[in-house]
């Protein structure tokens, strides 16, 4: 097992090196002088100067690439204009806000995806199943921002359940009841859409294995239906849920811009817009390379719990 | 495709998304001819006035302009932009694609790579990327949501064109002095096309919402053009106080994304071709239950089937598997039931436990008989308890029928502990010794595996080593042996002989072998188009075969030794069980057919322990 991690882990450096040239490349499509679109059309020619030596930006193209990706290895991501600190700081107390939000999320849709499908599929065309199904038919059209909006609408604005936006009470919070209470509904505006799709996919994996002979062979021999359910149907089911939990994740974090720009959440999503609209392009560069690799590495372990699981993997 | 249409309308939520689209569609497409306001048109003096006000049906928004009108332009432009980007990203990505699957080798490998490198991004923040690096716009933001989708289509499209690629008409292209863009152009395109299609309207929904969403962050389009996400980000600062603002567009984008996800659901379903056929079949834990007519009275055997009937209910379609059938069973004694593929032969033994998959699946008359106690209709809890522990199945192709992903001691220490409170440590113990039974070498390690482990005759005696977990009194065994060469099968057999005089169980052997009749069964019944058709002890009915099907079933078999003679097939096929011609299903086939057999109930006639369903026997029994 051990040694299986260690491979999957190598097999990601090229992935990783992928999205730096990625990256790399999708800033370089920057029209124009990058200096210029960093500092604005009001900069002196000294400070452009300035600038594109500092960034190295007068050295050829491949050069630049290998002293960027040279800097990263060491922590360097570059510094914040619009922020004047080292970027990676930023970004790491941002990514921070966004892990409590996602992984939260990502937490809720699994379960209660997987619950909703399966309770669906056991009760195929019942009630409880129409009822998902609809549940989960607006579920995935309602787009999270506005089920956010929505949301704090009813149950901040006209309920006053719940603190309208933010991380933590402006006065006198700060401690985990306080989170919480903040976190309550950005993670389930989140989690909707998430939730929809995998209980979507759990029904139908399950369908397609309540219908496999081992389902037969586990009543046959007098195991209870509950457990033919819970145990044989959905370990089996499991199999094709899991990668499919693995691409979720990447929607969830993609859906956490969006929701930490309506509940004002301190993450990184929303450091990446004003970083774009203030054009503070290394920021963004850092930012992005830094979610995508740690999303890679997410990856990696959901093969690892794949591998767990199904015993026909080699490893 | 009148076929596919009936089939996409018959789902009436598929129809309600088509109808609601369409509704927003025309009235997107019929702006120029409305009386509508100007869009951006400020009346600040008229500004946030609430919906169904004078002049302005829903109102007017933070600069007084019209939200109807708003709302129409901004639907306009969501659609053409998200219509645009699928658009686009098909067009890219299936090109792509095609590409990889036909020239294949170490071009598809390059390109596979670098798709599967932006595939490992969470598709924001790539489009961030791209905003960022050519600037908040409309147009930016269309580009960037399009070349996110691009690999998607590359991948779906590779698949497809791989699939292509190696078949004849290609090669035939190729021979025929075509060149790889004629070949791809008029060869590859129009099989590739139909599922282009497919792939875009599946996923126009999702574009239109992601450009919407760029939009609602500020980096799509800029005011005063505004699309529905741009609507709608413009409106949250004023939510609280003045909601409608709000709620008129992310209402519309929710329209839109919920028509197109029906719609996109219908295709999908109506192209299944297993909701086509309407089979799928539900997971009930047993089988229906719709019994008509009298309950036929218990007997004294171990096990009674009594004029059992059980039917697939499929569409308007209903295929009579059993169509009345009675069997029974005593302690230590072994019955052959046999019959070609589709004479209903494994239904009946699936019945017996309510184990015939429901629906389609549904027990219309007669009664099982254990120990005197009808188990067709017994509640739910009454059946479990006496699975495996008083009737206990063995089932063909023992690679499906054991759970993959369970070791194989863990799976029968569970068929015990279903059934007996005992501890985990003394459940493995009996498992090993249960793989001993079955004369399974190295139990003690082998009981560790996994089924993919082991091999085809390993886990038929798996299979077997369960059915004997509990100690049955019948154990049905549906072919255990036909997916096993011909060593494993003595083996198995003899196995089966064996512990049926130990125990003393009864069996009810299911096959389409006589050879294993004759080795193993006591006694054998002759099943065709779900009916018992011929019964007797085995040596006499091989002996001397008294129904026309009978005969010419065993002349069937190839005789080891009996030198090269002519093997008698049977003409024609079984008939279909849901047209059954009046008579003896057989007599279509049936060389000596009369007139008489083709019309009215033929009864299973003879003096016990034989009996046979025909008029004309080849013997009198």
């Amino acid at each position: 097992m051990g040694g299986y991690i260690l491979k999957r882990l190598i097999s990601a450096i090229p992935v990783l090196l992928g999205i730096t040239i990625i990256v790399f490349l999708i800033m370089s499509l920057i029209p124009g002088d990058p200096a210029t679109a960093i500092l604005g059309s009001y900069a002196t020619p000294e400070n452009v100067e300035k600038l594109n030596r500092d960034l190295g930006l007068d050295k050829p193209m491949v050069q630049r690439y290998f002293i960027w990706l040279g800097n990263m290895l060491t922590g360097d991501f570059g510094r914040s204009f619009s922020l004047n600190r080292p970027v990676i700081d930023e970004v790491l107390e941002r990514f921070n806000a966004t892990l409590i939000l996602a992984g939260t999320a990502f937490v809720l849709c699994s379960v209660l995806g997987i619950l909703a499908g399966v309770v669906s599929a056991a009760r195929q065309y019942g009630f409880a199943d129409k009822a998902i199904t609809f549940v989960v038919l607006i579920g995935i059209s309602v787009p999270s921002f506005f089920l956010g909006m929505m949301m704090i609408l009813l149950f901040a604005v006209n309920l006053r359940w719940l603190p309208v936006s933010g991380m933590y009470a402006i006065y006198g919070g700060g401690d985990l009841p306080d989170l919480l209470n903040h976190l309550v509904m950005p993670a389930l505006a989140l989690a909707a859409v998430a939730t929809g799709v995998i209980a979507r996919l759990s029904r139908s994996a399950m369908l397609e294995v309540l219908r496999q002979d081992f389902i037969r062979t586990a009543r046959a021999k007098g195991v209870p239906e509950r457990r033919v359910i819970m145990g044989h149907a959905l370990r089996a089911a499991m199999v094709s849920i899991i990668p499919v939990l693995g691409i979720q994740a990447g929607f969830v974090l993609s859906g956490a811009v969006y929701i930490e720009i309506v509940f004002q959440w301190p993450g990184v999503g929303r450091m990446l817009v004003d970083a774009i609209l203030k054009r503070d392009l290394l920021l963004v560069q850092g930012g992005v390379v830094f979610v995508a690799a740690c999303y890679v590495l997410f990856n990696i372990a959901v093969d690892v719990a794949q591998s767990l699981l199904d015993p026909r993997i080699k490893t | 495709m009148s076929a596919f249409l009936r089939l996409l309308f018959r789902n009436r939520l598929a129809a309600l998304g088509a109808v609601v689209l369409a509704v927003i569609v025309i009235l997107v497409l019929i702006i120029p001819v409305l009386p509508l306001q100007n869009p951006d048109a400020t009346a600040t003096a008229n500004r946030f006035q609430k919906p169904f006000s004078a002049g302005h049906p829903l109102g007017t928004d933070h600069l007084g302009r019209d939200l109807l009108s708003r709302l129409l332009h901004g639907t306009r432009l969501s659609l053409a932009v998200g219509i645009a980007a699928a658009i686009i990203a098909a067009t890219i990505g299936s090109a792509i694609g095609i590409v990889a699957g036909y020239f294949g080798g170490r071009t598809d490998n390059v390109i596979m790579r670098l798709v599967d490198m932006l595939m490992a991004f969470p598709y924001i923040l790539l489009a961030l990327a791209i905003v960022a690096a050519l600037g908040p716009g409309l147009m930016n933001a269309l580009i960037a949501v399009a070349a996110v989708n691009v690999p998607f289509f590359a991948r779906n499209i590779r698949g497809i064109t791989v699939g292509l690629a190696g078949r004849e008409f290609i090669d035939a292209a190729r021979l025929a002095g075509m060149g790889h863009t004629r070949i791809i152009l008029t060869e590859l395109l129009p099989n590739v096309l139909p599922v282009i299609v497919i792939a875009m309207s599946t996923t126009v929904g999702w574009m239109i919402l992601e450009t919407a969403g760029l939009s609602f962050l500020g980096l799509g389009s800029q005011p005063p053009q505004a699309d529905l996400g741009s609507m709608l980000g413009e409106a949250r600062s004023a939510m609280i106080s003045h909601p409608h603002t709000s709620i008129v567009p992310g209402i519309m984008i929710f329209l839109i994304v919920m028509s197109i996800n029906l719609l996109g659901d219908g295709v999908r379903d109506a192209l299944d071709p297993r909701l086509r056929s309407g089979a799928l079949s539900r997971p009930r834990a047993t089988t229906l239950v719709r019994r008509s007519g009298d309950i036929p009275a218990p007997t004294d055997d171990l096990l009674a089937i009594r004029d059992l009937q059980t039917q697939f209910h499929v569409g308007r379609h209903i295929y009579r598997a059993v169509g009345g059938v009675s069997l029974a069973v005593r302690p230590g004694e072994c019955l052959g039931v046999i019959g070609e593929s589709g004479s209903g032969k494994s239904v009946t033994a699936l019945s017996v436990m309510g184990l015939v998959a429901s629906p389609p699946g549904v027990i219309t008359g007669g009664a099982v008989y254990f120990r005197g106690q009808d188990l067709i209709g017994a509640p739910y809890e009454t059946l479990r308890q006496k699975r495996g522990d008083s009737v206990a199945y063995i089932f063909q192709d023992p690679l499906s029928t054991l759970h993959p992903l369970y070791r194989i001691g863990q799976q029968l220490a569970e068929a015990i502990r279903s059934h007996h409170g005992i501890s985990r440590a003394e459940a493995h113990r009996r498992a090993v010794q249960l793989l001993k039974d079955v004369r399974i070498p190295n139990a003690e390690s082998r009981v560790n595996d996994y089924p993919h482990e082991m091999s085809g005759g390993m886990r038929q005696r798996v299979g077997i080593a369960m059915a004997l977990a509990n100690e049955p009194d019948v154990i049905i065994a549906d072919e255990p042996t036909t997916a096993l060469d011909v060593t494993v099968q003595a083996q198995i057999l003899s196995l089966l002989d064996d512990l049926r005089r130990e125990r003393g169980l009864a069996i009810v052997f299911i096959t389409h072998d006589f050879g294993v009749v004759a080795q193993l069964c006591d006694r054998v019944a002759v099943m065709y188009a779900g009916r018992i058709v011929e019964e007797g002890p085995t040596a006499a009915v091989l002996d001397a075969p008294a129904h026309p099907y009978t005969r010419r079933l065993i002349a069937c078999v190839p005789e080891l030794g009996g030198g090269r003679r002519e093997l008698a097939a049977i003409p024609g096929l079984p008939p279909m069980v849901d047209a059954l011609p009046p008579g003896c299903a057989f007599a279509p086939r049936c060389d000596k057919a009369q007139d008489s057999c083709r019309s009215g109930e033929i009864a299973l006639t003879g003096t016990a322990p034989r009996a046979v369903r025909c008029l004309y026997p080849e013997e009198a029994v």
